[in-house]
């Protein structure tokens, strides 16, 4: 695993906070189907230490997002327990944002007053209004403040989902395929920002994505899922430092060993 | 090659803009119409006497002086003047209907009098009867403002209610199954001896319409909110009180604004029978004030009048959810 201090910071941390630590223990859950129970999630377990970024891999409909909402406090395991900082999670707070599949941006609100959601949520408005454009500036949205959902590209908006949250200074920040959107020349850029914004402010990070190469270059543990209900198959970690490169030859390596994991090796 | 494109796009151009303006045909219709009301004598049959002819005469020929002059000048009044001229075959096809209302009612009497007014009996109201149909007017637009603000104010309040809370859903929502369909008309009756006054017993009814439809397509929108905003909203740490108001409402409005329109329908249908019934002002009362005195011309000047009235209603209520719902994309113009 690699350490904090390995990390190269470009510029000296804005305002570091202390990443929650997160334990996820013998979590499984299930949703009522038609009457029948539908088992998503089968004895997973895992921990998170604070400022740790971990990927979540796995089939379509294994189970991840809902993983995600446990942890988000937005529903209930069935069984287990999911702790933040030592304390059982039984209700959203923001200090965990998640960040959803779909960005759901406020259709009636401004990108200025969807990104202000939160701080607005809590009564802080009035004095870190500042907040608001520092954040639309870090996802590259500066200019746009006053636009409406319906005027943004898909991946314009998903940005703008990303500053909602940044913008609420997350101890831990959850990731649903936040960049799955984005058209891939964006997406490497907004993954190098991520990484940035991440050794920046030492949140935990939660990212779930569809992508090895992504899971690879971003995090520093992968774990990937069954299919469903979704189990841990492996937990594998990115024994590479920071700044990574897309294409060093360990990461191939890993990639490889996550393909066969999820029996999708044969093309290698 | 080139002239050939040229002629190609300058043709629905010059079939765009004919030699003459539309503006100065309509302001000629009007002088005939005038010519026709002043030159051809009115012939006297029934029971009223056809007056005002002169002013009405005036009236016309004033106007399509004005219009004469407005499509002469052309392009030079500006933004008014392109809104004038837009309205140019409206304006011509009103002198010929005036014309033939004239022709058929004062100069020949195929429509007999006095059931069907000439042009110049309307005119006569107007300039005679102002005081009595504007505090009529005032009258009807007060008891309307009343019970309509209050039904929509309290529609607006019970379908957030019943949208949200479990509680308020299995009380309300029977009572509103059982006398919501229910005409606010049918109450009619036992309104006017229940309430101390005819007038409140008006604003109770109008608020009963209004109410309605604002409480169900309130609750409609309100249980229509995507549940994921309200997911976004509570990891940021909002309250229920900023779910309600500041996530629930918003994304409710587009259905409450139906809910207002359709309520406004309903209030005027009720405000005209209340009036007619109970109350003894207003637009509704004139008018069956008019039919008792078989006063038809003064029946058609309300009639006109109240048109007006709800039609700048409707279109105040338009201008209000433009503003309030500028951000959906595609908008019903009135
Ligand atoms: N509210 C719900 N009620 C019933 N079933 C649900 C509900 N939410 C999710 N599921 C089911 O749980 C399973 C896992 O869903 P989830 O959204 O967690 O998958 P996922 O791993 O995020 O998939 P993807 O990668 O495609 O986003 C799916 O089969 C889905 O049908
Ligand atoms: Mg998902």
């Amino acid at each position: 695993m690699v350490t904090s201090a390995s990390r190269i910071l470009a510029t000296p941390p804005a305002a570091p906070v202390e990443g929650i630590r997160l334990d996820v223990e013998d979590v499984s859950h299930a949703f009522q189907l038609e009457g029948q129970p539908l088992p998503v999630l089968n004895q997973v377990s895992f921990s998170a230490a604070p400022g740790e970024f971990v990927a979540l891999l796995g089939p379509s409909g294994c189970g991840k997002s809902t993983l995600l909402r446990l942890v988000a406090g937005l529903e209930h395991a069935t069984a287990g327990a999911v702790r933040a900082d030592d304390a059982p999670i039984r209700a959203p707070d923001p200090s965990r944002i998640l960040v959803f599949q779909d960005p759901t941006l406020y259709p009636w609100r401004t990108v200025e007053a969807n990104v202000a959601l939160g701080l607005e949520a809590r009564g802080l408005i009035k004095n870190q209004r500042h907040r608001v454009a520092e954040a639309l500036d870090l996802v590259g949205l500066t200019g746009f403040e006053s636009a409406y959902p319906r005027q943004l590209s898909g991946g314009m908006a998903q940005r703008v989902a990303l500053a909602r949250a940044l913008v609420n200074e997350p101890r831990l920040l959850l990731l649903d395929e936040p960049l799955g959107k984005l058209d891939s020349l964006t997406r490497i850029t907004m993954q190098g920002e991520l990484l940035k914004l991440w050794q920046q402010a030492r949140f935990t990070a939660l990212l779930v994505t569809h992508d090895v190469e992504e899971a690879l270059f971003l995090a520093e543990r992968v774990i990937v899922f069954s299919d469903r209900p979704a189990r841990i198959v492996a937990d594998v970690a990115v024994d590479v430092a920071y700044p990574r490169h897309r294409g060093d030859p360990r990461l191939a390596e890993l990639r490889h060993r996550i393909l066969h994991l999820l029996g999708l090796d044969e093309t290698w | 090659m080139s002239a050939t494109a040229e002629t190609l796009y300058a043709r629905p151009r010059a079939a765009g803009r004919p030699a003459v303006s539309p503006l100065a045909v309509s302001g000629l219709l009007w002088l005939g119409a005038a010519a026709l009301t002043h030159g051809v004598p009115d012939r006297n049959t029934g029971i009223t006497d056809i007056a005002y002819t002169p002013q009405l005469a005036a009236l016309q020929a004033g106007l399509g002086g004005a219009l004469l002059a407005a499509g002469l000048l052309g392009g030079r009044l500006g933004r008014p003047g392109a809104a004038l001229r837009r309205a140019g075959p409206w304006f011509a096809l009103i002198a010929v209907l005036l014309a033939a209302w004239e022709l058929l009612t004062a100069k020949l009497a195929v429509l007999p009098l006095p059931f069907f007014a000439p042009p110049q009996g309307l005119l006569e109201v107007y300039l005679d009867d102002w005081a009595r149909l504007g505090l009529s007017l005032w009258h009807s637009v007060k008891l309307l403002a009343w019970g309509y603000l209050i039904g929509a104010a309290l529609g607006v309040l019970t379908g957030i209610s019943i949208g949200w809370w479990q509680q308020a859903s299995y009380w309300i929502h029977p009572v509103l199954r059982f006398i919501g369909p229910l005409p606010a008309t049918a109450w009619l009756p036992v309104a006017f001896f229940a309430f101390p006054s005819s007038w409140s017993a008006s604003v109770f009814l109008i608020a009963l319409a209004t109410g309605f439809p604002v409480t169900i397509l309130t609750w409609s929108g309100i249980a229509g909110v995507n549940k994921d905003y309200y997911d976004i909203a509570r990891t940021l740490g909002a309250s229920e009180r900023f779910l309600v108001l500041k996530v629930a409402v918003p994304a409710a409005l587009p259905h409450i604004f139906v809910g207002l329109f359709m309520g406004l329908g309903a209030s005027f249908a009720v405000l005209v029978v209340a009036e007619m019934l109970g109350v003894k002002a207003g637009l509704g009362w004139y008018l069956s004030w008019a039919q008792g005195w078989a006063a038809y011309a003064n029946m058609y000047a309300a009639l006109l009048v109240m048109a007006v009235m709800c039609s700048s209603l409707i279109t105040l209520l338009f201008r209000l959810r433009d503003r309030v719902l500028s951000w959906q994309k595609e908008l019903v113009r009135w």
